[in-house]
């Protein structure tokens, strides 16, 4: 007895639903910015401003889209097989402890070999860690769910240990790696534009931003033009057809998520290797947390996974900009304001696309 | 360019005052550590000092919270291009951040806390935490009457382990066959803000026969100075003066001066006094200490009071030698 | 009880659902204390009507009255609180709590549980004794047969004072003996003085038990007549519209040798119940064998396990005279030795409803080389080779793009049907091919089942529908309780000889 579901065209399930519940958001956000006396406009100009507006704040807040498409793909991958992997954070973080094992070990090794190396350990690290609850999942009906943030504790607890105890520098209050060599540090994209001739200011951007665009391409073909991909949809949407058409759901599970995994450790490709050029606690810092709604407001697509990822990006950095201009928006104010996003475009959804779906038939003279 | 100019400005500007007064203009701000202005230990000391500071000069002060490691180091730049100096780094976690912008600005002033970074403009205020600690450790052996004593931590990192170290050789200075037991809160950063867990770590090392416990766990150490008073055992604070968060029922605090840090590297600054270079704050410079005022005299007895000034004279003199976690990341007691 | 005033009176009832009119204008009068039968084809709008009488939906346009009085009905409490009681064809039970736990819940009484169950338990004693339902108000409800569940679900009908009691389907759940005695409970609680109304599709049902019958048709109602005043195939015309041909015209089988055999099978579910007891048959090429049963007496169970979706907990299966192990049982593999399989519910377990129909016309053959190069699929080749497939099978609208969820049933039943048939299966195991299909496609489809049998094609056919069942096998076994209970030709039986076989009067017995 549930209510009928809501048929949209795709464009606007795609782009209209999206751009209202931002925009009820912004509305909502603008309120609260209000409250505290500040004027809504100034806000949203200062935050736009402060994002898009200059060479430095794109370039910060690509490094943040760079770190929000790898979680983004992550999540969407997983929900593509009808799971919901929340465990990026402690992928990425296992993925940043065998990137760093691979570029400390490895050393020795030119750039052109090390560098591959580290990014195929980092995708092998977080492959594993989602690997392993996916395999729960398949054989033993242990949820993902739980089993993912099970694992986000026992990386978190595995990070401290090996920082504080045996890969940290002595002496070091910071639990961190030693630096990592020079020949595995990615490029930071002002010096590689520098290099043509091209002055930007240096920002934390770097190659792996180009290392998450081939991801959104190669997520897209997995997932809607490979066969593996149509395996994976099939289990997500209808486990009983995929067991059917003779798909196994249980190994498609356990691949979804090693690939699911192996995303999620892109961002540790971008954090450790392209910015921090070394292994610290906490690198991941909730954006594995951000992946999920990206990748809910993105609907699994990689297009709207990657704008999401910008929007996120957008938020993050204009955030930043925003509390550094108006000391009365403090940084808890601009979790908010990113938390009404969150609610509004993910959770909120259906409220609006109900809405639009209303509207479009009050056009169509229905 | 832009850098030479701006230095020459404010070189000008700070010519221009010091013909009229013996003080030059600053234009102080502070980059807190990703816990926060307001976490009841640490950076809430630096603004404290900070607030003096103004309310004393009437110097207005900019400051930041990051939320991660990129706002850091893009906050510290920030400020430095404005032309602010000094900027006041919190925290170990900036040092990378602030080795980078330190050098990009070799006119401006910076002030980290709880790290060193060797560079000619930058000042590392670093304290002897282990010293403190020892005193609030030897103070507990005596108030202890199960013999047996507690330490809860917040995450297990080095600058922890530097007080748990600290404090085990001040228990044991005191009472040889003194039990400790000593408990980390968590893996991640929630770890520092967790008073509902820090309360139970507390009754559980109570259960066992604590009855003075430590924390050094910023926001968690709340739940475990309610827990020790609400089972009326003893709790001891950690960096400012946290006596009166339950009168009677807190031992002590050991006391880590980051007030005073913020507020001279500012005041300095004014004065025309200010010097890169490391200083470690100890004892003896009186960075660190115990607190006793009157929410705890009636539990501190002339002779803990007597055995924690002589231990601090001797460790002051050089007689009593305090071991320092971090020197070889070991805490062999 | 002479009431002036029907129970129940609907009048110009509306609902639509978008583009969908589920109900049109419809009108319904019930009398106190009679069986009412509503009967109509799946989908004719039946379950909406009853749906907007409880409260579920609100109609679009209409009145409802209740002995005489118009209510508004806008939620289940509306209606109980109008003494309208439903027993859903799923039941709204929690099964790990007791009878009696059941019955108060959504009705305790107040804060304190003890003073409602205590009432309860009274109540119940009461209810029971008055109508014979003998039932154990502290049993838990999870460990009570499917027949005394739904006893609990009319008891706490009753028990929130219901005087009309709308039941969906209520036998479909049910053995032929459980049925019988619902009917007898129907018959004492209309002794009783209390109205209900019977939601059904099966016509036996409907002479039976009820009083008067309501007849809907594409959710519109079309006749209103007594019981004892028509026959089955009046009713059966009514519903479809027209005269319904019970009779498929084909020509004597050509029977070939056995492709497959299966010995001695038995499946054991989760609960380990022996849900397929020592069945065997043997599928020759060129005849459709078909399984005759009350749903959910072992034919699901069946069609799986030869199709390798369960695994048999005994038993052997031929496929060509070679046996296969359990390795080889997998339906990836039976696809590749040509056995093909057109599941009974379309909806779980052919299709994909969130896919475009072209994707889903390609379901189970995603590793096939003609769709795509090395591990890619072309969307191209896809498009092609679903547009061919859903313009041989007339399936409407010829639009590969469309989400499957977007085709009618019959057009869904459709294109899976065209993509196992076209594979060329040697075997192929046919479950409710008909179900929610209207009848153009039903005569579409079993004109192509024939002509895949006359071709050579070895089928097994599962349908609910006796009269399917009869029109399209050439021979028929029956299932009952898991277990084979005869076998027939079928020129040589009729509805009754099948019947007595499927309430389990096995023929040694007989």
């Amino acid at each position: 007895m549930s209510a009928a579901p809501i048929d949209l065209p795709r464009w606007a399930d795609t782009a209209l639903v999206p751009l209202v519940s931002v925009a009820a958001a912004l509305v909502v956000a603008g309120l609260v910015v209000l409250s505290i006396g500040e004027s809504p406009l100034e806000a949203t100009a200062l935050l736009l401003k402060g994002s898009l507006g200059s060479l430095e704040g794109l370039g910060f807040t690509l490094y943040y889209t760079t770190n929000f498409i790898f979680t983004g793909l992550a999540v969407a991958v997983a929900f593509h097989a009808g799971l919901f992997n929340i465990g990026g954070e402690g992928q990425a973080t296992i993925a940043g402890i065998f990137a760093a094992l691979a570029c400390l070990w490895l050393a020795p090794l030119p750039g052109i070999l090390l560098v591959p190396l580290a990014i195929l350990a980092a995708a092998a690290g977080g492959a594993l860690w989602a690997f392993i609850p996916g395999y729960l999942q398949a054989t033993r009906g242990s949820h993902v769910v739980i089993t993912t943030i099970m694992f986000n504790f026992i990386a978190a607890t595995l990070i401290v240990y090996l920082l504080v105890e045996v890969m940290g520098k002595t002496g070091s209050m910071q639990p961190e790696t030693p630096d990592f060599p020079k020949q595995a540090v990615l490029t930071p994209i002002h010096e590689l534009l520098g290099a043509f001739g091209l002055k930007l200011p240096s920002t934390p951007l770097n190659t792996s931003f180009l290392l998450a665009l081939a991801s959104l391409v190669a997520v897209w073909a997995l997932i809607y033009r490979s066969r593996l991909g149509y395996a994976i949809r099939t289990v997500g949407a209808n486990p009983r057809a995929a067991a059917y058409a003779g798909i196994p759901p249980a190994r498609i599970i356990m691949v979804a998520m090693a690939i699911s995994g192996a995303l999620a450790g892109g961002l540790a490709v971008n954090e450790a290797m392209g910015v921090q050029h070394r292994l610290v606690l906490d690198f991941t810092a909730g954006y594995g947390f951000v992946g999920i709604a990206v990748a809910l407001m993105g609907r699994g697509h990689p297009v709207g996974v990657s704008l999401a990822a910008l929007l996120f990006g957008v938020l993050y950095q204009g955030g930043a900009e925003l509390s550094f201009d108006k000391p009365t928006i403090t940084r808890d104010m601009v979790v908010v304001i990113g938390g009404i996003v969150i609610l509004f475009a993910g959770a909120l959804d259906g409220l609006f696309r109900r809405l639009v779906a209303s509207v479009l038939a009050l056009g169509r003279g229905g | 360019m832009r850098l030479k100019s701006l230095a020459l400005a404010l070189a000008g500007v700070a010519l221009s005052a010091m013909g009229v007064m013996a003080q030059t203009t600053i234009k102080p701000a502070i980059v807190y550590d990703k816990g926060g202005k307001f976490d009841k230990s640490f950076n809430e000391g630096v603004f404290v000092g900070a607030e003096k500071f103004k309310a004393e000069t009437g110097v207005e002060f900019r400051d930041f919270e990051p939320t991660n490691d990129a706002q850091i180091e893009q906050a510290l730049r920030r400020f430095a291009r404005d032309g602010h100096s000094p900027i006041i780094a919190v925290g170990f976690s900036q040092a990378t951040a602030l080795q980078k912008v330190a050098a990009e600005f070799p006119n401006l002033k910076f002030t980290i806390i709880d790290m060193v970074v060797e560079l000619p403009n930058v000042q590392s205020v670093v304290f002897k935490e282990h010293e403190a600690s020892y005193l609030v450790g030897l103070i507990a052996s005596l108030a202890s009457k199960t013999n047996k004593v507690g330490f809860v931590g917040g995450m297990d990192i080095p600058l922890i382990r530097k007080f748990a170290c600290g404090y085990v050789q001040g228990v044991k200075a005191g009472k040889k066959d003194a039990e400790i037991f000593q408990n980390m809160t968590g893996s991640t950063p929630a770890a520092w803000n967790d008073p509902v867990k820090g309360g139970e770590l507390a009754k559980s090392q109570i259960d066992r026969g604590a009855d003075v416990i430590y924390h050094a766990a910023g926001g968690t150490g709340i739940g475990v100075l309610r827990a020790a008073a609400d089972a009326g055992k003893l709790g001891i604070g950690v960096d400012s003066n946290q006596n009166m968060l339950h009168p009677g029922k807190v031992l002590t605090s050991m006391l880590k001066r980051v007030d005073v840090a913020a507020y001279t590297s500012f005041k300095e600054a004014r004065d025309g006094t200010w010097k890169p270079g490391v200083s470690v704050l100890g004892l003896k410079e009186d960075g660190v200490g115990w607190a006793l005022d009157d929410n705890n005299k009636a539990l501190i007895t002339p002779e803990m009071k007597a055995a924690a000034d002589k231990a601090r004279a001797d460790i002051i003199a050089g007689t009593v030698k305090v071991h320092d976690y971090m020197s070889d990341s070991k805490c062999t007691m | 009880m002479n009431n002036p005033h029907p129970a129940i009176e609907l009048s110009g009832i509306s609902k639509a659902f978008g583009p969908v009119k589920a109900n049109k204008d419809v009108s319904l009068s019930v009398a106190v204390g009679s069986i009412h039968g509503i009967v109509g084809e799946n989908g004719a709008g039946k379950s909406t009507l009853m749906s907007i009488l409880y409260g579920f939906y609100e109609a679009d346009a209409g009145e409802i009255r209740v002995r005489g009085e118009l209510r508004r009905i806008r939620s289940s409490s509306d209606a109980i609180a109008a003494g309208i009681g439903m027993v859903h064809q799923h039941f709204m039970l929690v099964e790990p709590l007791s009878v009696v736990e059941n019955i108060v819940l959504g009705a305790e009484g107040g804060a304190l549980l003890k003073r409602g169950i205590g009432k309860a338990r009274a109540e119940l004693a009461r209810l029971s004794q008055e109508y014979g339902l003998a039932i154990d108000p502290d049993a838990i409800v999870g460990e009570l047969s499917v027949g005394l569940q739904q006893r609990v679900e009319i008891l706490k009908a009753l028990y929130r004072g219901a005087e009309v009691l709308i039941l969906d389907e209520p036998t479909a759940v049910l053995t032929p003996a459980e049925a019988d005695q619902l009917f007898e409970l129907l018959r004492a609680l209309k002794a009783q003085g209390k109205t209900v109304i019977l939601i059904t599709h099966k016509l036996r049902e409907i002479m039976a038990v009820t009083d008067r019958v309501s007849v809907m048709r594409r959710g519109e109602m079309v006749a209103h007549v007594e019981t004892e005043r028509t026959s089955p195939a009046e009713l059966a015309e009514a519903m479809v519209g027209r005269r319904v041909l019970l009779r498929v015209e084909k020509t004597p089988r050509k029977r070939g040798a056995p492709v497959l055999e299966a010995a001695g099978l038995s499946v054991i579910d989760e609960r380990g119940c022996e849900t397929l007891r020592d069945a065997s048959l043997t599928l020759h090429e060129g005849e459709i064998v078909g399984i005759a049963g009350v749903a959910g007496n072992g034919q699901s169970e069946l069609l799986d396990v030869l199709a390798g979706l369960t695994q048999p907990a005994r038993g052997v299966i031929r496929l060509g005279g070679k046996i296969l192990n359990a390795a080889d049982r997998n339906p990836a593999n039976l696809r590749r030795l040509g056995l093909m399989h057109i599941p009974e519910d379309r909806l779980r377990t052919g299709l994909v409803t969130a896919f475009a129909a072209a994707e889903n016309a390609i379901l189970g053959y995603h590793d096939d080389p003609a769709f795509g190069r090395g591990p890619f699929l072309s969307p191209t080749l896809i498009e092609q080779h679903a547009r061919a497939g859903m313009q041989d099978y007339d399936v409407r609208p010829v639009d590969p793009g469309l989400k499957t969820a977007k085709f009618s049933g019959g057009n869904q039943q459709k294109i899976v049907l065209a993509r196992e048939i076209e594979r060329a299966p040697k075997v192929l195991l046919v479950g409710q091919p008909t179900r929610g299909v209207d009848i153009g496609a039903i005569e579409f489809i079993h004109r192509r089942l024939i002509a895949l049998r006359d071709a050579g094609v070895a089928i097994l056919l599962v349908s609910v529908e006796l009269e399917e069942v009869m029109a399209l096998s050439d021979r028929i076994l029956a299932l009952c309780g898991g277990q084979i209970t005869g076998e027939r030709e079928a020129v040589a039986t009729d509805e009754r000889d099948l019947g007595l076989l499927m309430a389990g009067v096995s023929e040694r017995a007989a």
